[in-house]
């Protein structure tokens, strides 16, 4: 028996033991799921420490010291020591006296990331969005980009108006509201189809590997 | 004794209302199941924003090189696998020079298992393609979106060698490849963070590339807004995407034989809602009188 049929037989045994939860919880599920957290745990240590820790960190302080061993000097890569410190500080949530210095981590992270993240989400998701939304009502000889591009700036609009609760949703305004309202649910009801197409999507995949690559039934 | 008459007094409806949830389990189960094995494929419309994402390919010129990023791992693989397998053969049928990153730990190696799947086509076969010549694996390297920003200036600064370890500046592909002005369409296969959303926001609006997207259905509807503001190229949204792509590509495959299993599943899906609507209705009708 080669090996890959062996991982095909303990990926098939482990499927049915996830599975065998929709019927109720039982000793077999518990160890499938143990299984799973168990290995991914250690997956993803093993991938941290290959993929970012050495060379992120590692090999570039490796590089460092050689550089200061051959000219006598570091160029620029001694800044990885500041991660390097940062990383070491975020450890110390384990010794509680001192595990208020893990928010100096934090913070830099929150600061770091919300600076880069500031302009480019604004860029990309907010203005050119808002852009988009600014379209011509009637577009000579083309019906449908016409009745797209209504339909943009009617949702767009009365969407906007559901979410203002300054003024009381009365009359024309109340009914605007309404109207975005339904632009809202008919969106979440897409995101709900798109989400069991999804879902169903998986399902397939793990019958598929039951049927079709376990039992070679088809 | 009460409760025995009571359940004796219970309509259908009402049974039908407290129904064991592992029945409907079941019959899911069977209408996912059970179409696999007829191996029926769905003739379905090709939508446009997948025929924009054909399109795209369909433009460039043989030679032309593509940088397609996976960024998902196996447990999307019943979604995405599909459009990178067509994604490939698409590419590689139009002599097109393929490379291939992630910026998922285990998207390379989904990219591997495509191309071993692709190159059993006899087409494929036959053009006898050569790693580092017609396509190149770049693999992982930590550090999502800033990995996208730097490669605009330069690939060697996330990428100084491929996932085998040679150098870029040995791979004849790679030679004239610096950033993104010698890429000539981006593909980014996504279920997650970092995935599409970060590569319209560092690749798209910085360093205006083309790009192309394939995502998991939860994700497609987040897309589409990106579509209309010409922020992408088009969107293969799902099984359905990949399947459309593989009817597009007039190379029907797997997902659009999985399309069955789908299209039977949510008709019963629907059916259960109706039924469960009725049941409701009919129940709340009853204590009302």
């Amino acid at each position: 028996m080669s090996g890959e049929v062996i991982g095909v037989w303990i990926g098939a045994i482990l499927t049915l033991g996830i599975f065998s939860f929709l019927y109720k919880d039982n000793p077999f599920y518990k160890f499938s799921e143990a299984l799973f957290v168990g290995i991914s745990a250690g997956y993803w240590f093993v991938v941290t420490f290959w993929q970012y820790f050495v060379p992120k960190f590692w090999d570039n302080l490796a590089l460092a010291y050689s550089e200061l061993l051959t000219k006598g000097r570091v160029d620029y890569h001694w800044i990885y020591l500041v991660g390097g410190f940062f990383g070491v500080l975020m450890l110390l949530r384990l010794v509680p006296k001192i595990g208020w210095l893990s928010r100096w981590s934090l913070a830099f992270i929150v600061g770091t990331t919300a600076g880069l993240q500031f302009t480019r989400y604004l860029e990309s998701n907010g203005i050119k969005q808002v852009v988009g939304t600014i379209s011509p009502l009637l577009v000579s000889g083309n019906m449908n980009a016409t009745i797209g591009n209504i339909i943009i700036v009617v949702g767009t609009f009365c969407g906007l108006i559901y979410f203002f609760f300054s003024k009381e949703h009365k009359g024309a305004f109340g009914g605007a509201a309404r109207v975005g309202v339904w632009f809202l649910m008919i969106t979440f009801g897409a995101l709900f189809g798109y989400t069991v197409m999804s879902r169903m999507s998986l399902l397939i995949g793990r019958m598929d590997y039951l049927f079709g690559i376990w039992l070679s039934l088809y | 004794m009460n409760e025995t008459t009571n359940q004796e007094k219970k309509t259908f409806w009402e049974k039908l209302l407290s129904i064991d949830r592992r029945i409907i389990f079941l019959f899911i189960a069977v209408a996912i199941s059970l179409p696999l094995f007829f191996k029926t494929s769905l003739d379905m419309p090709v939508s446009p924003v997948v025929q924009e994402v054909y399109n795209a390919v369909e433009k460039l010129q043989a030679g032309s090189k593509v940088l397609v990023s996976f960024d998902y791992d196996p447990s999307s693989m019943p979604e995405l696998q599909p459009m990178a397998e067509s994604f490939f053969r698409h590419c590689f049928r139009n002599n097109l020079k393929v490379i291939i990153m992630g910026l998922w730990p285990q998207g390379p190696l989904q990219a591997n298992i495509a191309l071993e799947q692709v190159f059993k086509d006899e087409d494929i076969k036959a053009k006898n393609l050569q790693y580092g010549i017609d396509y190149v694996n770049l693999g992982f390297t930590a550090g999502n979106e800033v990995v996208i920003d730097r490669m605009g200036h330069d690939f060697r600064e996330s990428y100084p060698a491929d996932s085998r370890g040679t150098p870029l500046s040995e791979i004849p592909l790679m030679r004239g490849v610096r950033n993104y002005d010698n890429i000539d369409l981006i593909l980014n296969l996504s279920a997650g963070y970092p995935g599409t959303q970060e590569w319209v926001q560092y690749a798209v609006d910085v360093f205006h590339v083309k790009l192309a997207a394939g995502n998991t259905a939860v994700q497609a509807p987040s897309m589409y807004p990106y579509i209309q503001t010409g922020q992408l190229a088009g969107v293969l949204g799902g099984m359905k995407g990949g399947a459309e792509y593989e009817i597009a590509l007039k190379r029907p495959a797997r997902a659009v034989s999985y399309m069955f299993s789908q299209a039977i599943a949510h008709g019963v899906i629907c059916l259960f809602i109706i039924i469960g609507n009725i049941a409701f209705f009919s129940s709340r009708k009853k204590k009302t009188s």
